[in-house]
């Protein structure tokens, strides 16, 4: 396995980093829950750590948090190496899985809780306090008890707890996992506007794709305790690196092939089709090219092509998906119902264009 | 219908009806019977006869209440010791135990496999004048040469915090272990010490079980009399011995229900002014 070190690409060098990961190890007894990470995160982003159960990402979320001790490496917070610190003395706060509200305290002495460790009290404790409730817009139930509260509010009390610190970063242990779908799409929205609101970096916890594609400006996708790939949600989607990103984020169609020059593979029935010659750079020999399925077109038309026979169909309403087994493997394709009565039966023979440009490589499947 | 919504009323009360049938035969009656007793007078060679005899209550509290006074001393003692000495290890198993946990709680209600009173002449042979305990505690000054522990107000207060432990270390427990760690990991993240932690979430969170154990042990350990008549001396004696002595050697039925519902009297009233002060919520969680 090779050390995957990806950092935000783009960011100058004088670029402000709140966190710096810098090969971030984890390891539970023989198990390597976080294997070797490098990441920066830079000031004021909303950044979602993204990826399917075990892949370390909430490992690495409780490192920086300081719930989890590295087994190597470090974690820069504004320059500073807090891995060895304890939580209460880092510049960061927790959004927790289950709220973890006190329950035996009021809202008010909840969400009052950091700050009075801090020795901030009287009229100004009260104002924060007040201040802070107002942002998640749950003015006046500071004397309730968590348990007065629905999942909704509490979820909003606990981010209000975690704000009011203004901490230099805000850690988000998937908040939103124990909200009903409609609760959940309103606080994603929420929670992006009290982020544009406030400026704090966010570190999201999420297994959710979509949930991280609507709410982050920059996704780690990690898979198995490594970074996969980081960027924007668009970057992401249209130009995945590794099989694993292509697959996680929305459906993609792998075709395997062969370089067979700058711009061009063949894939396995003999078609030749062009690809961007950048998605190519420094790879040779067998890879897997991707196509989203909405970017195909049925009919000519376009520099690439291929074409079998509908397999399947599925009528969706806006658009019609359709499985088409071709020589060079099955390929889902998404037809928009533009016009009425053009379905296409099972059976029947379409060819299908694509622009190069939509096209994306990734590496070979080593083995299925 | 009409038959299924009389069932559905009636079943509550049905459920309820055995134990309520079972506090009423044998507790409300026996302690209807145990007020009647108390204000009786008489003699066991002439009989006794209801006389509204208040007498009974002035002396006993006349005659005994240096023994009142010392069951509610020893018991509170041994109460204090007994928390202070099980909070640790409850939090310790609770926290530390991980797979141990059962095992660890095993030790802990051990001694219960033993009988209570031989449990308790097992403390007369540890605390002996020659055993290991006096020679140890005579080593390090803290029993002058000759002196004793045994027959000593010391020796009931440390057997009655022996017997009794379980009773506070277990509900510490029980209420330690439901404590979400997330809340204490909250806390830290939230510029909480250790110390400050335990102080501002562990502890508060852990009081049911300091109330139930504070109370399981308080209350039967003030009526108790088998830690002083063993390991207790007549000056070291409990309003339980002479409850005993009155009911079993003397015969004085009515001297013996007048000190007994005394004791729960104040038993209970103490139990009430606990409860206000702590809150009680802090009994059910």
């Amino acid at each position: 396995m090779t050390a995957v070190t990806p950092v935000a690409d783009g960011a100058p060098a004088t670029a402000e980093y709140d966190i710096r990961l810098i090969g971030l190890t984890k390891r539970f007894d023989d198990v390597v829950a976080v294997d070797n990470i490098s990441l920066d995160i830079d000031r004021g982003h909303f950044f979602a750590l993204l990826g399917p159960s075990g892949c370390g990402k909430t490992t690495t979320l409780r490192m920086i948090g300081g719930f989890e001790e590295p087994s190597e490496g470090r974690i820069e917070l504004g320059g500073v190496d807090v891995a060895r610190l304890p939580p209460y003395k880092r510049d960061v706060n927790t959004v927790f899985q289950s709220y973890a509200l006190f329950p035996h305290l009021s809202i008010f002495e909840n969400v009052a809780f950091g700050l009075k460790r801090r020795g901030i009290k009287g009229g100004d404790l009260r104002k924060r306090v007040g201040d802070a409730l107002e942002l998640v817009g749950l003015a006046g139930l500071d004397r309730r008890k968590p348990r007065q509260l629905s999942g909704g509010q509490q979820q909003r009390i606990a981010l209000a707890r975690a704000l009011v610190n203004r901490p230099r970063v805000l850690l988000l242990d998937e908040p939103l996992g124990a909200l009903d779908l409609k609760l959940r799409k309103e606080m994603q929205l929420e929670l992006k506007r009290i982020q544009h609101e406030v400026g704090i970096t966010f570190v999201h916890v999420t297994h959710d794709q979509e949930e991280a594609m609507t709410m982050a400006d920059r996704i780690v996708i990690m898979n198995g305790g490594h970074i996969e790939q980081v960027g924007e949600p668009s970057e992401l989607y249209e130009q995945p690196r590794t099989p694993f990103v292509a697959g996680f984020l929305g459906v993609s169609n792998l075709l395997s092939g062969t370089i067979v020059g700058d711009d061009r593979v063949k894939l396995q029935d003999g078609t030749e089709v062009r690809v961007p010659t950048a998605a190519l750079a420094g790879r040779q020999g067998n890879v897997q090219i991707g196509v989203r399925p909405e970017k195909l077109r049925i009919g000519g038309g376009e520099e690439n092509s291929l074409s079998g026979t509908v397999a399947e169909s599925a009528y969706i309403g806006v658009s019609t998906q359709y499985i088409l087994d071709t020589p060079a493997g099955p390929v889902t394709v998404y037809v928009q119902n533009d016009r009425l009565g053009a379905q296409v039966a099972n059976g029947e023979r379409l060819t299908l264009g694509w622009s190069p440009d939509c096209t994306f490589v990734v590496d070979a499947q080593e083995d299925t | 219908m009409g038959f299924l919504h009389q069932r559905r009323g009636l079943a509550p009360y049905l459920l309820l009806a055995p134990g309520m049938l079972w506090l009423a035969a044998f507790f409300l009656v026996p302690l209807g019977f145990l007020v009647y007793q108390s204000l009786q007078s008489g003699n066991i060679d002439f009989g006794y006869a209801f006389t509204w005899a208040w007498g009974n209550y002035w002396s006993a509290i006349k005659g005994y209440r240096g023994e009142f006074e010392r069951s509610f001393e020893y018991a509170g003692l041994a109460t204090v010791i007994a928390l202070v000495v099980s909070y640790p290890v409850a939090y310790w198993i609770a926290f530390r135990g991980g797979r141990w946990k059962n095992l660890l709680l095993l030790f802990i209600v051990a001694p219960f496999f033993v009988t209570y009173l031989i449990r308790t002449l097992a403390w007369e042979t540890i605390l002996s004048d020659h055993g290991f305990v006096v020679r140890l505690l005579t080593d390090i000054h803290l029993v002058s040469p000759g002196g004793r522990v045994l027959a000593t107000g010391t020796a009931v207060v440390a057997g009655i915090t022996y017997n009794f432990l379980p009773f506070m270390a277990l509900p510490l427990y029980v209420s330690l272990e439901q404590i979400d760690q997330s809340l204490v990991e909250a806390a830290g993240d939230l510029y909480a010490s250790k110390w400050i932690a335990f102080l501002r979430v562990t502890f508060p969170l852990s009081l049911p079980g300091v109330v139930a154990g504070t109370l399981l042990t308080f209350i039967p350990a003030a009526g108790d009399f088998i830690n002083a008549q063993l390991l207790g001396s007549p000056t070291s004696h409990m309003i339980g011995n002479v409850i005993n002595s009155k009911f079993n050697e003397l015969i004085d039925y009515p001297a013996a229900a007048a000190m007994s519902f005394i004791l729960m009297a104040i038993i209970l009233g103490m139990v009430l002014l606990y409860a206000r002060a702590v809150g009680t919520e802090k009994l059910t969680g």
